[in-house]
């Protein structure tokens, strides 16, 4: 088989670099590379910068405003941006909420939603997991009862990552609890202003601001910002949790972060001498790096066999369970890097262009809260242990 | 009876909440709890019973446990274990009576200040020097991520005289002491030290110079793994409760045979690891021979942080995302795991000293 870009594929690849080198601010990759603190005016000012590209979309199709790119195109273009830099896209609209209003949703949803996304004027979040309800997601107790033209919810939604900067929000909600859990669901699409949500922040180990928890208090939403049909909802977010495949594995980040853990090798000094030097640590990093090749060849595989933006199969199972995995061995190596200097806390590090004591800390403060971070990644979006049920039942059929 | 006084007096104090409470203050440090330590005769153990202390590394071991599972800031480690226990080895009379009833008391709060920039590991990489001069030492350098460095008022400072390692006892607040302060991951506090000339009475110099350093910090390792044997063995404990309670799919999550043999894991590797535990405490309570103790004390340091990494990322695995919540006990528990794999020699580093004298054996 080729494993070759195409001429034409080297082309694109080249034109995403030299739009990247001329139009991505400078400061914000700064942020980016520097492993700082990105605000949201910076996700905001970048996505400005690619709609007016034509770009803000990589995965829609031309009918919808999108660049029509094939899948191989949509994953050089994740490459180049995280090799450069740009601000990691936040899924939960492009290329989440937004398949199902183009495959589900009716005309008016279509047209009022799309091009606010497109357009970044809307940020979404989701609302999925609950506290009583994370693998078994279809267990889920937040009520919507009809009332004549409008759904109220009540109930409360967790590990809802950015909640606080987003203005819409797509809850999975129960709309029927006498059926079978998986059959009584509606997708609901709510505006994050709606008198009755309140978020509130979930501390991470890390310190940092990612996750809220988002209740719903008589929240009333339109019966019009229901997608589909009532207690059909279970099926469109399996739709959406099969859909994202080109990123899954996070392959572009991953590429980044070796580079940057080989930098760090070369900076960190053990005895004198440049941590590279030291054969075991420098195995590890070796190790990783054929790592990411079996992992971007299996992307590359995938995406070639299955052209089309049709639902991915149970392969996604394998690239997220290796994607995790990747990124958490590459968050640990870097902060394995640092030796003694993997347990200062300074968070003030973490702005952009803090130069403070003690010294050299803006280079290193970020590794070990990166670390605890990462940890996440083996839990979220399918826990790797469900991935693993996935692979056995539906792959292998055991 | 002292591991249950140990206990009760953290279960008392040091709860969730009242954990959380030291978190928050500026260097993670509470007056109280370190004067209710004190109180207990905690801030003794190890020490010469002449000067107040009582016990040795079984008991340090012992305390250990109980203030890893309570999760304690304070500075026991530092001041007591490897501040009092290498003056008590080899400081002087004069010294040891003047250091160690004020440590014992809770007055005095040492901290050693060994570690540089380019060291990583190395236990002989020191650029800080000490002159002699008109009946003293002057000494310049920079020691940096010096545990405890902050809430220290003593401080244990190495530094090379004509080329051999010394160890000096230094005032924080001497002229050309400088002090840079800062907390750590696991909600304990550093420092940074820059010595610019700093002036040293000759008779402050501790005895004993590199082999000294390194008993004590054989000492300190002995029981950083005995703390983390407490942390995974709370680790798990918690963990088992989760599984048996956290429902989804209409059943406890520990009814599924992959989570069994995952806790099955844990349980094994922090069996094994206690046994590490106390063989690396007890090559440093009997006067075993150099070789032997620092084989046996890295081979306990290199298996507890293998042990400690894989129960610290499991337990929050297996906690879902509750695990990287910082409102549950479990994540504290993993940074501080996290942070003693990194303290003094990581899995790596100990490994590579067991592997060196496969080599040298052959050689």
């Amino acid at each position: 088989m080729n494993l070759e870009y195409s001429p034409a594929e080297l082309e694109f690849r080249a034109a995403v670099r030299a739009f990247l080198r001329e139009r991505l601010p400078p400061d914000i990759s700064a942020k980016v590379l520097g492993f700082k603190r990105l605000l949201r005016e910076d996700w905001q000012r970048w996505t400005q910068i690619l709609h007016e590209k034509g770009w803000s979309a990589p995965s829609w199709p031309r009918e919808a405003g999108g660049p029509g790119w094939s899948t191989i195109e949509q994953h050089i273009f994740d490459e180049e941006c995280a090799a450069a830099g740009a601000p990691p896209m936040i899924a939960f609209g492009v290329r989440m909420v937004a398949p199902v209003i183009m495959a589900f949703g009716s005309r008016e949803q279509q047209q009022y939603f799309l091009p606010r996304i497109l357009s970044g004027e809307h940020w979404w979040c989701q609302g999925y997991s609950e506290p009583g309800s994370g693998s078994d997601l279809a267990s889920l107790k937040t009520r919507a009862e009809r009332r004549g033209d409008t759904y109220v919810v009540n109930g409360q939604k967790t590990w809802n990552t950015l909640g606080h900067f987003a203005d819409w929000i797509f809850c999975l909600v129960r709309t029927d609890a006498e059926s079978k859990p998986q059959a009584g669901i509606s997708f609901l699409l709510i505006d994050m202003r709606t008198p009755g949500i309140t978020v509130r922040p979930i501390p991470l180990l890390d310190g940092e601001h990612e996750v809220n928890e988002v209740w719903f208090d008589n929240v009333e939403v339109p019966v019009a910002n229901r997608v589909g049909d009532e207690n059909k909802g279970w099926t469109y977010a399996k739709y959406l949790l099969a859909h994202e495949r080109v990123n899954i594995a996070q392959l572009g980040q991953s590429k980044r972060e070796l580079k940057k853990l080989k930098e760090l090798a070369a900076r960190a000094i053990s005895d004198g001498k440049p941590l590279v030097t030291d054969g075991r640590f420098r195995d590890r990093i070796a190790e990783v790096e054929i790592d990411l090749l079996a992992l971007e060849f299996t992307v590359l595989r995938v995406l070639k066999e299955d052209g089309s933006q049709s639902n991915p199969g149970p392969e996604s199972s394998l690239l997220k369970v290796r994607g995790s995995q990747i990124q958490q061995t590459l968050a640990e190596l870097k902060m394995q890097a640092l030796g003694h200097y993997a347990l200062p806390w300074i968070p003030e590090a973490l702005d952009a262009g803090w130069q403070g004591e003690p010294d050299g800390a803006a280079e290193w403060a970020a590794f070990s809260g990166r670390y605890f971070n990462m940890r996440k990644t083996s839990i979220y979006s399918g826990s790797n242990e469900i991935q693993r049920n996935i692979i056995a039942q539906r792959i292998l059929g055991l | 009876m002292l591991q249950e006084a140990v206990q009760q007096f953290v279960a008392g104090e040091y709860g969730f909440e009242a954990r959380n409470k030291v978190l928050a203050t500026p260097l993670g440090f509470s007056e109280e709890i370190w004067r209710g330590l004190a109180e207990q005769g905690v801030l003794g153990i190890g020490l010469p019973e002449e000067h107040g202390g009582i016990g040795g590394p079984v008991e340090v071991m012992v305390v250990m446990e109980q203030l890893g599972a309570g999760l304690v800031l304070e500075p026991f480690l530092s001041s007591v274990v490897l501040g009092g226990g290498l003056i008590a080895r080899h400081g002087s009379a004069e010294q040891q009576a003047s250091v160690l009833p004020p440590i014992v008391a809770g007055k005095t709060r040492v901290a050693l200040a060994h570690h540089e920039t380019g060291a990583r590991y190395a236990l002989d990489y020191v650029n800080t020097v000490a002159r002699e001069r008109d009946g003293r030492y002057v000494l310049s350098g920079t020691k940096t991520v010096v545990l405890d460095g902050a809430t220290a008022n003593l401080l244990i400072v190495s530094a090379k005289t004509a080329d051999a390692l010394s160890l000096f006892l230094v005032e924080p607040t001497a002229s050309g002491v400088e002090v840079v302060r800062y907390r750590t991951q696991d909600g304990r506090n550093a420092a940074d030290i820059e010595l610019n000339e700093v002036h040293v009475a000759k008779d402050r110099i501790i005895g004993g110079g590199l082999d000294a350093l390194e008993e004590a910090l054989d000492h300190a390792i002995a029981a950083l793994c005995a703390e983390a044997v407490g942390i995974m063995e709370a680790l798990n404990v918690a963990t088992l409760e989760y599984l048996k309670t956290r429902v989804q799919f209409g059943q406890p999550i520990g009814r599924s045979q992959v989570l069994q043999h995952r806790m099955a894991d844990m349980f094994m590797m922090a069996v094994q690891a206690r046994s590490m535990s106390i063989l690396a405490t007890g090559r440093c309570a009997a006067n075993t021979d150099r070789a032997q103790r620092r084989h046996d004390v890295s081979a306990a340091k290199a298996f507890i942080g293998k042990a400690a990494r894989f129960v610290g990322q499991q337990a929050v695995q297996l906690h879902g995302g509750m695990g990287m919540s910082a409102e549950l006990v479990v994540s504290h528990y993993f940074k501080r795991l996290t942070m003693i794999g990194v303290t003094f020699g990581d899995v790596d580093h100990h490994v590579g000293v067991i592997s060196d004298q496969i080599l040298a054996e052959r050689a």
